[in-house]
Protein backbone atom coordinates (compact mmCIF):
# COMPACT_ATOMS: atom_id res chain seq x y z
CA UNK A 1 0.00 0.00 0.00
CA UNK A 2 1.73 3.32 -0.88
CA UNK A 3 1.59 6.11 2.15
CA UNK A 4 0.45 9.56 1.23
CA UNK A 5 3.35 10.31 3.72
CA UNK A 6 5.51 11.58 1.39
CA UNK A 7 3.34 14.76 0.79
CA UNK A 8 4.40 17.86 2.73
CA UNK A 9 2.54 19.39 5.72
CA UNK A 10 0.90 21.92 4.40
CA UNK A 11 0.13 20.21 1.27
CA UNK A 12 -2.22 18.23 3.14
CA UNK A 13 -4.61 21.27 4.16
CA UNK A 14 -4.76 22.01 0.62
CA UNK A 15 -6.10 18.52 0.19
CA UNK A 16 -8.83 18.40 3.10
CA UNK A 17 -9.51 21.85 1.47
CA UNK A 18 -9.89 20.72 -1.59
CA UNK A 19 -11.94 17.11 -0.32
CA UNK A 20 -14.30 19.58 1.46
CA UNK A 21 -14.97 21.24 -1.71
CA UNK A 22 -15.99 17.91 -3.28
CA UNK A 23 -17.28 16.19 -0.84
CA UNK A 24 -21.10 17.16 -1.18
CA UNK A 25 -21.23 16.90 -4.82
CA UNK A 26 -19.93 13.41 -4.80
CA UNK A 27 -22.20 12.43 -2.12
CA UNK A 28 -24.68 13.74 -3.92
CA UNK A 29 -23.68 11.93 -7.40
CA UNK A 30 -22.77 8.33 -5.35
CA UNK A 31 -26.85 9.49 -3.67
CA UNK A 32 -28.45 9.45 -6.89
CA UNK A 33 -27.01 6.03 -7.88
CA UNK A 34 -27.19 4.56 -4.65
CA UNK A 35 -30.52 5.95 -2.88
CA UNK A 36 -28.89 5.18 0.48
CA UNK A 37 -26.93 8.01 2.07
CA UNK A 38 -24.45 5.52 4.51
CA UNK A 39 -23.52 3.94 1.71
CA UNK A 40 -22.86 7.01 -0.81
CA UNK A 41 -21.20 8.37 2.45
CA UNK A 42 -18.81 4.86 2.10
CA UNK A 43 -18.53 5.33 -1.64
CA UNK A 44 -17.20 8.82 -0.92
CA UNK A 45 -15.00 8.04 1.70
CA UNK A 46 -13.29 5.12 -0.52
CA UNK A 47 -12.73 7.26 -3.08
CA UNK A 48 -10.83 10.17 -0.92
CA UNK A 49 -8.94 6.83 0.50
CA UNK A 50 -7.76 5.95 -2.83
CA UNK A 51 -7.15 9.97 -3.96
CA UNK A 52 -4.80 10.18 -1.36
CA UNK A 53 -3.17 6.96 -1.91
CA UNK A 54 -2.39 8.16 -5.48
CA UNK A 55 0.77 10.32 -5.24
CA UNK A 56 0.70 13.27 -7.37
CA UNK A 57 -3.26 13.51 -7.47
CA UNK A 58 -2.87 17.61 -6.08
CA UNK A 59 -0.94 18.44 -9.54
CA UNK A 60 -4.29 17.36 -11.60
CA UNK A 61 -6.21 19.98 -13.35
CA UNK A 62 -9.18 18.33 -13.63
CA UNK A 63 -9.81 16.99 -9.48
CA UNK A 64 -13.27 17.12 -9.87
CA UNK A 65 -13.37 14.79 -13.02
CA UNK A 66 -10.60 12.96 -11.85
CA UNK A 67 -12.42 11.93 -8.21
CA UNK A 68 -15.19 11.31 -9.73
CA UNK A 69 -14.36 8.58 -11.97
CA UNK A 70 -12.96 7.16 -8.77
CA UNK A 71 -16.28 7.20 -7.61
CA UNK A 72 -18.25 5.62 -10.22
CA UNK A 73 -15.33 2.61 -9.48
CA UNK A 74 -16.72 2.34 -5.69
CA UNK A 75 -20.14 2.66 -6.34
CA UNK A 76 -19.75 -0.50 -8.92
CA UNK A 77 -17.95 -2.33 -6.29
CA UNK A 78 -20.68 -1.21 -3.37
CA UNK A 79 -23.32 -1.99 -6.42
CA UNK A 80 -22.38 -5.40 -7.36
CA UNK A 81 -21.90 -5.94 -3.91
CA UNK A 82 -25.28 -4.94 -2.92
CA UNK A 83 -26.93 -7.46 -6.16
CA UNK A 84 -25.76 -10.37 -5.00
CA UNK A 85 -27.57 -9.59 -1.02
CA UNK A 86 -30.87 -8.51 -3.33
CA UNK A 87 -30.90 -10.99 -6.14
CA UNK A 88 -31.24 -13.26 -3.37
CA UNK A 89 -33.86 -11.41 -0.72
CA UNK A 90 -35.71 -9.52 -3.66
CA UNK A 91 -37.09 -12.32 -6.10
CA UNK A 92 -40.92 -11.37 -5.69
CA UNK A 93 -43.22 -13.17 -8.43
CA UNK A 94 -45.18 -11.04 -10.30
CA UNK A 95 -43.22 -7.86 -9.16
CA UNK A 96 -41.87 -7.29 -12.43
CA UNK A 97 -44.90 -6.85 -14.14
CA UNK A 98 -45.80 -3.63 -12.61
CA UNK A 99 -42.34 -2.55 -14.19
CA UNK A 100 -43.65 -2.64 -17.43
CA UNK A 101 -45.37 0.19 -18.34
CA UNK A 102 -45.97 -0.89 -22.23
CA UNK A 103 -48.97 -2.68 -21.42
CA UNK A 104 -50.65 1.04 -20.78
CA UNK A 105 -49.25 2.54 -23.23
CA UNK A 106 -49.57 0.32 -26.45
CA UNK A 107 -53.20 -1.11 -27.61
CA UNK A 108 -53.16 -4.55 -28.04
CA UNK A 109 -52.07 -4.27 -32.08
CA UNK A 110 -48.64 -2.53 -30.41
CA UNK A 111 -49.88 0.99 -31.36
CA UNK A 112 -49.42 4.52 -29.14
CA UNK A 113 -52.85 5.05 -27.40
CA UNK A 114 -51.49 8.33 -27.11
CA UNK A 115 -48.92 8.82 -29.19
CA UNK A 116 -46.07 10.75 -27.68
CA UNK A 117 -45.78 14.85 -28.88
CA UNK A 118 -42.74 16.45 -29.67
CA UNK A 119 -40.82 17.72 -26.50
CA UNK A 120 -38.63 19.99 -28.59
CA UNK A 121 -35.80 21.13 -26.44
CA UNK A 122 -34.15 24.35 -26.73
CA UNK A 123 -31.07 24.93 -25.19
CA UNK A 124 -32.35 27.79 -21.98
CA UNK A 125 -34.88 24.51 -21.26
CA UNK A 126 -32.21 23.23 -19.44
CA UNK A 127 -31.64 26.09 -17.63
CA UNK A 128 -34.86 25.15 -15.86
CA UNK A 129 -34.76 24.53 -12.24
CA UNK A 130 -38.35 23.18 -12.84
CA UNK A 131 -37.27 20.77 -15.79
CA UNK A 132 -34.45 19.09 -13.40
CA UNK A 133 -36.99 19.19 -10.49
CA UNK A 134 -39.14 16.80 -12.67
CA UNK A 135 -36.34 14.84 -14.04
CA UNK A 136 -35.14 14.51 -10.68
CA UNK A 137 -38.09 13.30 -9.44
CA UNK A 138 -39.21 10.76 -12.21
CA UNK A 139 -35.51 9.34 -11.13
CA UNK A 140 -36.87 8.80 -8.08
CA UNK A 141 -40.24 7.07 -9.02
CA UNK A 142 -38.50 4.60 -10.85
CA UNK A 143 -38.38 0.86 -9.69
CA UNK A 144 -35.10 0.55 -8.03
CA UNK A 145 -33.41 -1.70 -11.09
CA UNK A 146 -34.51 0.53 -13.75
CA UNK A 147 -33.34 3.84 -12.34
CA UNK A 148 -29.90 1.73 -11.55
CA UNK A 149 -29.78 0.25 -14.74
CA UNK A 150 -29.84 3.79 -16.24
CA UNK A 151 -27.65 5.57 -14.37
CA UNK A 152 -25.38 2.94 -14.99
CA UNK A 153 -25.22 3.50 -18.83
CA UNK A 154 -26.92 6.94 -19.02
CA UNK A 155 -24.94 8.87 -16.27
CA UNK A 156 -21.66 6.68 -15.80
CA UNK A 157 -21.84 6.36 -19.03
CA UNK A 158 -20.63 2.55 -19.02
CA UNK A 159 -21.72 0.06 -21.91
CA UNK A 160 -24.33 -2.60 -21.72
CA UNK A 161 -21.78 -5.23 -21.24
CA UNK A 162 -20.16 -3.66 -18.71
CA UNK A 163 -23.85 -3.59 -16.61
CA UNK A 164 -24.67 -7.39 -17.40
CA UNK A 165 -20.74 -8.17 -15.87
CA UNK A 166 -21.44 -6.10 -13.00
CA UNK A 167 -25.50 -6.96 -12.18
CA UNK A 168 -24.57 -10.59 -13.74
CA UNK A 169 -27.74 -10.06 -15.66
CA UNK A 170 -28.32 -11.06 -19.41
CA UNK A 171 -27.83 -8.93 -22.42
CA UNK A 172 -31.60 -9.21 -23.06
CA UNK A 173 -32.31 -8.50 -19.76
CA UNK A 174 -30.12 -5.63 -19.59
CA UNK A 175 -31.84 -4.26 -22.66
CA UNK A 176 -35.75 -4.68 -21.67
CA UNK A 177 -34.69 -3.05 -18.34
CA UNK A 178 -33.59 0.22 -19.93
CA UNK A 179 -36.41 0.23 -22.32
CA UNK A 180 -38.84 0.15 -19.75
CA UNK A 181 -36.75 2.41 -17.49
CA UNK A 182 -36.69 5.08 -20.68
CA UNK A 183 -40.47 4.87 -21.34
CA UNK A 184 -41.48 5.12 -17.78
CA UNK A 185 -38.99 7.77 -17.55
CA UNK A 186 -40.11 10.10 -20.64
CA UNK A 187 -44.04 8.99 -19.37
CA UNK A 188 -43.04 10.51 -15.76
CA UNK A 189 -41.73 13.89 -17.59
CA UNK A 190 -44.76 14.37 -20.05
CA UNK A 191 -47.10 13.49 -17.36
CA UNK A 192 -45.69 16.15 -15.08
CA UNK A 193 -45.46 18.87 -17.71
CA UNK A 194 -42.75 18.96 -19.49
CA UNK A 195 -44.07 20.53 -22.51
CA UNK A 196 -44.92 23.29 -19.92
CA UNK A 197 -41.34 23.47 -18.51
CA UNK A 198 -40.24 25.62 -22.00
CA UNK A 199 -39.99 28.87 -22.12
CA UNK B 1 -44.69 -3.81 -40.46
CA UNK B 2 -43.81 -3.90 -37.49
CA UNK B 3 -45.58 -2.17 -34.32
CA UNK B 4 -44.75 1.33 -32.44
CA UNK B 5 -44.16 -1.18 -29.38
CA UNK B 6 -41.45 -3.59 -31.41
CA UNK B 7 -40.15 0.63 -33.04
CA UNK B 8 -39.72 1.91 -29.71
CA UNK B 9 -37.84 -1.27 -28.24
CA UNK B 10 -35.69 -1.15 -31.12
CA UNK B 11 -35.22 2.72 -30.35
CA UNK B 12 -33.97 1.93 -27.28
CA UNK B 13 -31.85 -0.66 -28.08
CA UNK B 14 -29.93 1.58 -30.92
CA UNK B 15 -29.16 3.57 -28.20
CA UNK B 16 -26.91 1.07 -26.64
CA UNK B 17 -25.58 -1.01 -29.55
CA UNK B 18 -25.12 -0.93 -33.12
CA UNK B 19 -27.93 -2.50 -35.37
CA UNK B 20 -27.88 -4.33 -37.80
CA UNK B 21 -28.58 -3.14 -41.79
CA UNK B 22 -31.66 -4.49 -41.94
CA UNK B 23 -32.93 -3.16 -38.60
CA UNK B 24 -31.41 -0.13 -39.43
CA UNK B 25 -33.55 0.25 -42.77
CA UNK B 26 -36.84 -0.89 -41.34
CA UNK B 27 -36.97 1.32 -38.20
CA UNK B 28 -35.98 4.22 -40.64
CA UNK B 29 -39.09 3.08 -42.99
CA UNK B 30 -41.40 3.13 -39.57
CA UNK B 31 -40.29 6.26 -38.37
CA UNK B 32 -41.08 8.22 -41.92
CA UNK B 33 -44.72 7.19 -42.00
CA UNK B 34 -44.93 7.38 -37.66
CA UNK B 35 -45.15 10.96 -36.16
CA UNK B 36 -45.55 9.08 -32.47
CA UNK B 37 -42.55 7.02 -32.87
CA UNK B 38 -40.20 9.92 -34.51
CA UNK B 39 -41.38 12.22 -31.22
CA UNK B 40 -40.41 9.03 -29.03
CA UNK B 41 -37.29 8.64 -30.37
CA UNK B 42 -36.33 12.37 -30.14
CA UNK B 43 -37.65 12.01 -26.08
CA UNK B 44 -34.88 9.76 -25.62
CA UNK B 45 -32.13 11.60 -27.29
CA UNK B 46 -33.55 14.33 -24.57
CA UNK B 47 -33.39 11.52 -21.86
CA UNK B 48 -30.02 11.11 -22.63
CA UNK B 49 -29.03 14.69 -22.53
CA UNK B 50 -30.61 15.20 -19.42
CA UNK B 51 -28.69 12.17 -18.02
CA UNK B 52 -25.59 12.84 -18.92
CA UNK B 53 -25.80 16.60 -17.33
CA UNK B 54 -27.16 15.57 -14.42
CA UNK B 55 -23.76 14.57 -13.24
CA UNK B 56 -22.42 18.09 -14.66
CA UNK B 57 -24.85 20.15 -13.78
CA UNK B 58 -26.93 20.30 -9.81
CA UNK B 59 -30.71 19.95 -10.69
CA UNK B 60 -30.98 23.79 -8.85
CA UNK B 61 -28.29 24.80 -12.23
CA UNK B 62 -25.27 25.40 -9.75
CA UNK B 63 -22.31 24.45 -11.84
Amino acid sequence: MTQPADLPAESSLDIAKLFEEHRRDLQRYAQQHLRDADLAEDAVQETFVAALRHPNFAGRSEVRTWLVAILKHKIVDIVRRRARIESVETSVPGAEEHEDLSELLFNPAGRWIEPPSDWGMPEQALQSKQLWAVFEECRRRMPQQQALVFSMREVMEMSTGEICEVLEITASNCHTTLYRARLRLQDCMNRNGFGGIRK
Amino acid sequence: MFSCREASQRMSRALDEPLTLIERVSLRAHLMMCDGCRNFSRRLTVLRTLARRSSETHPDGRQ
